[in-house]
């Protein structure tokens, strides 16, 4: 029974939110449904550390879907790689469903509240999906799944810019599909595969062909989009900004650092290091983009009124932290991103959490009516200065760790440049962070308000926060473990494709 | 020696940190208690701590020494605590919570990175001074004061990427985070010292000292004065022990703030310049390198840590009770507060090196060091500093707030603790200036000094000497109107005369200079203000919202890199 169980693990962290998606809409109740996402993302989270442990001692955990032998059927594979990024994906799923429910209920009609849990559940088995997988096609559909629930989440946000954020962002997120879409099908026609293990076997024998030098473009370019590195993340701001506070936080803490996964995952898993970073300039082209994400991101984080948008540019910044790692294409610098990844996603989830928990109260986002909050929510607004600290990267918070790790990969890689670059966004970051801050603490709460009457946010909104908040803090001052994991992530990512 | 001493965890600067966080959460009536005892007990348990290394930890594949106990270290963490003490005496009628838990945080962060045995954990805690520090500048709770102190902050942090920077190119290059000496000749170690320099205020990298510390509240700016340059210094003599650059960058030092401080009237400011004028001393003292020097250097930081605490305390005091510290609205306050007006001028004395206090003990030491190894130019610019010491600190300052004409304040003496806080710090002056053998005894290295020998009282006589000879030179040298010719020698002389139109002279230079600068930086400042506006304020090009044709032409033209590139 248990063997069993352990078996079929792989396919059942997909399958058991993907089912439950429905069930709440049979239930048609808001606690049910919500009773449902939590029941869910909960074992889901809980099966994605099993399946840690196992990719640990395992190296691999490999699961083929109905039997069916790979390279023919489908199959799901699990390294050290996706598990992390599973974890990340399924742990801040769990906590949001201890979060959610008094934000979504302040937000959302509660006739439509059994309609956010079940997106949320397709969102999740679509992230999960991606990172489980081992076929390059079944990752574009679970793309798409996840896409597909986010939009209609992100159009259910309170206030009516909601619809244009959502339609522009499934445009985008559409186009990026397609030709995510477009570059599978040019590597498909020339290798006749789709499982990624045997495209990696030989797409070798093809690399000089013209079709799989513009199917390594369609890829990156699409899931570029996806991920929101510049000039392809317009879509995010307005996305993360009038999207509902619940699901603001889940999206920016999960969807594109899985884009992100993905990205990686084709470039070295499949085109192989050698390739796409050797003979073609990747590198120096993601580096690029990733500087100026890192600058323009932040200077643009810094004019923000709304503090939901000045949280959303800051991601911009940050994912091209992200990607500036990865695209160092080496053993520190794959690690240093990965870091990165999993920590900004704990980061920005507190953060946003943080947020909603004071637009839960003060019923509107600017900075300005954030004013004096530090008062009248200690709690909150504490993990808010914490989560912010961390984002600038201060010792004892996993900010501080991804910075010193990207610091060293770069300068190990002698890109002096984007060293510098990193460090003049960082204090950029003070600003940002600082404005906010500033605004809770020193400025004084407005006597004409009427929400006097709320204390602080409710439990289940705290518990979650601080939760992210304890693990950002456990990881900076003990961040062996993590570092360890992502390094044999990174020496499987790097050494494999070589 | 029991166990647990061996252990990370009994370290002073943690006590000095949980015992930040116990603030946080205690109620009101209790802070008094704990801002007196966490102190000492962490003084306590620093003399526990026999000299060695502790705390090793393994933080991401590094191997930490959080805790080194030797000489130089704990002369710096003594001071660090009983000035945390004393600042925790004179902020204990303060009602804010945040004051009194940035207060510890940032001594708890300044002790730690002190006793710091390698670049990591040093960094760590420096900027963690930076952090808990710029807290006593927002306390002040007004919008200049968050000006101010982001500028501070991101001013700290600058110093703090440089340190970090700086430490990972040194284990590159060298393979060991381990912070002993690092010279000038690797860039990591370039990197290092100009993230020392920053915070030690060098010249043209001092102007937040002057920006930031006026701004705090009153207790504020006391505990400011304390840590963070002279956490710097201790730096500096850790990594920097004799290298000849300090030696002419600490003379320079010694010698330009004085002019700013004549001609300034906030007499907060007036105290922050000579601050800087008074860490010269040191950095020239590292610089000479030889053990006299850096015990110099040391037992100068402990006793300024003192002295200029004391005048700060006063100052505080005046301002806490008048309302203001411009020289130009002060006057007469010896009868509103005498207490206050007598442990000023200890702190005057002492700064200003009068024998039987304690700058005299300690300045002596550094200059007989810079004469023993013939650094005469130094040497000089030191003896011409301490005439402007003398000047500013030694006689304005006092002056002008309890002296000179009566501006009719009548307020009430400082609270008690004030005046406790003050009292104390004023005896600790007078009791190192009068038998400073305890205080030699524990600086780090043995060295037979006496100060109160023939020579060094020579020494003494020809520094005051000099210092005649200096103002005489002023006076010849035509910089006096000559009407100013006949006046009697007064102490109001120095200030009203002539340092004031060599002052007024160099401000002259400087301000035009500085005007034409502004100018230039303004206009610059306008285009790149009205650039970044257009470009990522809210409604920017970057940041507004784009339709979606534009992003699709965007992702369409990124494509068409890739692929062209690619081809």
């Amino acid at each position: 029974m248990i063997t069993a169980f352990f078996n079929q693990m792989p396919v059942l962290v997909v399958v058991v939110p993907l089912l439950a998606a429905p069930l709440c809409v049979l239930a048609h109740r808001a606690f049910a449904a919500w009773l449902l996402y939590v029941l869910a993302s909960w074992s889901a989270f809980g099966m994605a550390f099993l399946l840690f442990v196992q990719a640990k001692i395992a190296g691999q955990v490999s699961y083929a879907v109905g039997d069916w032998a790979p390279p023919f059927g489908i199959e799901l594979v699990i390294d050290t790689y996706s598990a992390l990024v599973l974890l990340l994906v399924t742990g801040v799923a769990a906590l949001t469903g201890i979060y959610a429910r008094k934000s979504i209920a302040s937000e959302i009609t509660i006739e439509r509240e059994y309609l956010v849990f079940a997106l949320m559940l397709l969102c999740l088995a679509g992230l999960i999906g991606i990172t489980v997988t081992g076929d390059a096609f079944n990752l574009f559909v679970f793309l798409e799944i996840s896409s597909l629930s986010s939009y209609a989440l992100i159009a259910m946000g309170p206030k009516r810019r909601a619809l244009l954020s959502s339609f522009q962002y499934l445009i985008m997120g559409t186009v990026g599909g397609t030709f995510l879409l477009i570059g599978i099908g040019l590597i498909f026609m020339m290798t006749g595969t789709l499982n990624m293990a045997d495209l990696a076997e030989r797409l070798p024998g093809v690399y000089d062909t013209r079709t799989v030098q513009a199917g390594l473009a369609f890829v990156v370019v699409g899931l570029s989009l996806k991920a929101a590195l510049m000039p392809a993340h317009i879509w995010l701001p307005n996305a993360y900004t009038y999207a509902p506070s619940t699901v603001s936080a889940f999206i920016a803490a999960t969807a594109t650092k899985v884009a992100v996964y993905a990205l990686f995952r084709f470039v070295f898993t499949i085109f192989g290091v050698g390739y796409a970073f050797g003979s073609l300039p990747l590198g120096t082209l993601l580096l690029t983009l990733a500087a100026i994400s890192m600058i323009a991101g932040s200077l643009a984080s810094i004019f923000q009124t709304d503090v939901k948008r000045l949280l959303a540019w800051s991601s911009v910044a940050q994912m091209g932290y992200i990607v500036a790692g990865f695209a160092l294409a080496s053993t520190a610098g794959v690690s240093a991103g990965l870091v990165h990844l999993l920590n900004h996603g704990i980061i920005k989830g507190a953060l946003f959490m943080a947020v909603g928990a004071m637009i839960w109260r003060v019923r509107a986002s600017s900075i300005n009516d954030l004013a004096g909050l530090g008062r009248a929510m200690p709690l909150t607004s504490a993990a808010f200065v914490v989560g912010g600290l961390s984002l600038i990267g201060v010792p004892a918070t996993a900010g501080f760790i991804s910075k010193w790790a990207l610091l060293s990969a770069l300068f190990e890689a002698g890109r002096y440049g984007v060293m510098a670059v990193l460090l003049v966004a960082s204090l950029l970051s003070i600003i940002y962070v600082g404005r906010v801050i500033e605004a809770l603490y020193f400025r004084p709460l407005p006597d004409d308000v009427s929400h006097h009457q709320h204390g602080e946010a409710p439990l289940g909104m705290q518990v979650a926060t601080w939760a992210l908040i304890a693990i950002n803090i456990a990881i900076g001052v003990h961040a062996t473990p993590e570092l360890e994991a992502t390094g044999r992530a990174a020496a499987l990512l790097v050494g494999g494709g070589t | 020696m029991s166990d647990w001493l061996g252990h990370a965890l009994a370290s002073p600067a943690l006590v000095l940190m949980l015992g930040a966080l116990l603030i946080a959460a205690l109620p009101r009536w209790l802070h008094g208690v704990w801002l007196l005892t966490i102190p000492a007990a962490a003084l306590a348990l620093l003399w526990q701590l026999p000299m060695g290394e502790y705390g090793q930890l393994s933080l991401f594949g590094f191997d930490l020494t959080t805790l080194r106990v030797d000489g130089l270290s704990r002369i710096w963490a003594t001071i660090f605590l009983i000035a945390a003490f004393l600042t925790g005496l004179y902020a204990l009628h303060v009602n804010d919570r945040l004051q009194h838990v940035a207060a510890l945080a940032y001594a708890g962060a300044a002790v730690g990175a002190v006793l710091a045995g390698d670049l990591v954990t040093l960094f760590i805690f420096w900027e963690a001074t930076a952090i808990a520090s710029v807290f006593l500048i927002w306390a002040q709770r007004t919008i200049k004061a968050h000006i101010v102190g982001l500028r501070y902050l991101v001013i700290q942090v600058i110093s703090g990427l440089l340190l970090m920077m700086g430490a990972i190119i040194h284990y590159h290059a060298t393979g060991s985070i381990a912070f002993n000496h690092l010279g000038l000749a690797t860039p990591g170690g370039l990197l290092i010292f100009a993230a020392f320099g920053i915070k030690a205020a060098f010249p043209l990298l001092h102007n937040w000292v002057q920006d930031a510390y006026p701004e705090a509240t009153v207790s504020g700016t006391v505990i400011l004065s304390i840590y963070t340059t002279k956490l710097a210094i201790y730096s500096l003599a850790r990594g920097y022990a004799g290298t000849e650059a300090l030696i002419t960058i600490g003379a320079i030092m010694t010698i330009f703030p004085i002019f700013f401080a004549v001609i300034e009237n906030d007499l907060r400011r007036v105290l922050a310049y000579s601050l800087n004028n008074q860490l010269g001393f040191m950095v020239v003292g590292i610089g000479i390198g030889t053990p006299l020097a850096l015990n110099g250097a040391a037992a100068h930081a402990f006793a300024h840590i003192l002295y200029k605490g004391l005048l700060f305390m006063s100052m505080g005091a005046v301002l806490y009770r008048v309302g203001t510290v411009k020289a130009s609205e002060l006057g007469g306050l010896y009868k509103s507060m005498p207490w206050t007006a007598a442990f000023c001028i200890v702190g005057s004395m002492s700064i200003s090196a009068f024998p039987l206090f304690s700058g005299f003990v300690t300045k002596s030491m550094i200059l007989t060091a810079a004469a023993e190894n013939h650094h005469w130019i130094a040497w000089m610019a030191m003896l011409v500093a301490s005439a402007g010491v003398l000047d500013h600190s030694g006689i304005k300052v006092p002056f002008f707030s309890f002296f000179h004409h009566d501006a009719g304040f009548r307020v009430r003496e400082a609270p008690l603790n004030m005046l406790l806080a003050m009292g104390a710090t004023a005896a600790l002056c007078i009791g190192i200036g009068v038998y400073p053998a305890p205080l030699y005894a524990i600086l780090p290295f043995d060295v037979d000094y006496s100060p109160y020998t023939t020579t060094h009282v020579v020494n003494q006589l020809q520094l005051l000497m000099f210092a005649a000879l200096a103002f005489v030179v002023l006076f010849r040298s035509g910089l006096y109107p000559p009407e100013v010719r006949g006046v009697n020698l007064d102490t109001d002389w120095l200030y009203r005369a002539a340092l004031p139109a060599a002052g007024r002279a160099i401000h002259r230079g400087v301000s035009a200079l500085r005007a034409g600068l502004v100018r230039g930086l303004a206009q610059l400042a306008g285009v790149a203000q009205h650039w970044l506006t257009e470009g990522f304020g809210t409604n920017g090009v970057a940041a507004r919202t784009w339709t979606s044709g534009v992003m699709l032409l965007w992702v369409t033209a990124l494509l068409a890199a890739y692929l062209l590139i690619y081809y």
